[in-house]
């Protein structure tokens, strides 16, 4: 595989990933202005975060999205995934 | 550049797709049997769909001179009610003999239930019967982790199934290690908002490609969905130099060295 150590990333990427940091301040602000923090999507969110200071980012903040029982449910739950596991 | 569509469902798409794949170095497009988007209310609407897969889809593929496959099962978000699939499934094996048919898929799971479980144990018995490549959906989004473990473990439980002849799909980079680990092949599904970008498809390339067991698709469906998504990949991956050689040996030849393992498989490396 490439050695990539040695690549521009940073030229590649950073602007891409500034412009989504701030869609992601700005969906924030927007959840806060509607008041809509206290929906378990967005506690998960915010929960996820905190993935950033990991050493595997990517993997970190998928697994903190998961479900992470290992028994198949009795039955399938109704509608499609939502991205955040709901707790009842 | 050439490349393999591996996983595409084109009945969902339209005429311009087709050309542009074609247009785009696509040698060959292999479409997975899956969910329409609502449930189906008989049977018979099962055996249509694979009457579309298995005769039509061919046809207005081979207009645009591409080679189409397909993969035939029933689904795992159909799979709940047991009748309704075990009914379904008495009739997939007339199409496991059809010409352009190189497997059983995708079957899988979706929410992770005991009857999906049921259903995919099942048709990964109907594959072993009829000797036939196996393709797995993993579930989306939160339910995906426990899916694809619960997966892995249904298949390394029974002696007889051959890990090179399955390839587990939509991994990503909490799900690609356990698949490659246990020895099957990884798919890394392309999509706009779910699942994964082309820069991250290019990271876990480049953490795992050397594994000779990955390959990545589309997945292009009647959701928002990109048939264009593996050429954009193949740019990906030359912003980050990989070399012409290794690009196709990427989006070509690994598929086509999995691909083949089914007689009916024609392209060759």
């Amino acid at each position: 595989m490439q050695d990539s150590a040695n690549k521009p990333m940073l030229d590649l990427y950073f602007m891409d990933a500034r412009s989504k940091l701030i869609d992601i301040a700005a969906f924030m602000d927007r959840i806060a202005r509607n008041q809509q923090t206290d929906d378990y999507r967005y506690c998960a969110f915010v929960e996820a975060l905190n993935c950033l200071n990991s050493e595997n980012r990517a993997e970190s903040v998928l697994n903190a999205f998961s479900d992470h029982s290992t028994i198949p449910s009795a039955i399938a739950s109704p509608g499609p995934a939502t991205g955040a596991l709901k707790i009842d | 550049m050439r490349y393999i569509e591996p996983h595409a469902h084109m009945v969902s798409r339209t005429t311009d797709d087709y050309q542009a794949l074609v247009m785009a170095g696509c040698r060959a497009v292999c479409e997975p049997a899956f969910w329409a988007g609502f449930d189906r209310s008989s049977v018979a609407s099962f055996y249509d769909y694979y009457r579309q897969l298995t005769e039509y889809e061919p046809k207005r593929a081979a207009r645009f001179h591409l080679p189409h496959y397909s993969w035939i099962c029933i689904n795992p978000k159909e799979a709940e009610d047991l009748v309704f699939a075990r009914e379904v499934i008495q009739i997939i094996p007339k199409f496991l003999e059809k010409e352009t048919v190189l497997g059983v898929g995708e079957i899988g799971l979706n929410k992770n239930s005991k009857n999906e479980v049921a259903i995919l144990e099942e048709q990964v018995q109907l594959a072993l019967d009829h000797d036939q490549l196996i393709l797995l959906h993993t579930p989306h989004l939160e339910d995906k982790l426990k899916g694809t473990q619960l997966i892995v473990d249904i298949l390394q439980q029974d002696p007889r199934v051959n890990p090179n002849k399955v390839l587990i799909d939509h991994v990503e980079e909490h799900t690609i290690r356990k698949v490659i680990e246990a020895g099957f092949w990884a798919g890394i599904t392309l999509y706009p908002e779910s699942k994964c970008t082309p820069p991250r498809a290019v990271d876990m390339l480049e953490q795992y490609g050397s594994s000779n067991r990955l390959w990545m698709n589309s997945a292009c469906d009647w959701g928002v969905s990109d048939p264009l998504s593996l050429p954009k990949a193949i740019l990906e991956l030359r912003k980050r130099s990989f070399s012409e050689e290794e690009i196709d040996r990427l989006v070509y030849q690994n598929p086509v060295r999995f691909l083949k393992q089914s007689p009916k498989f024609k392209l060759d490396i």
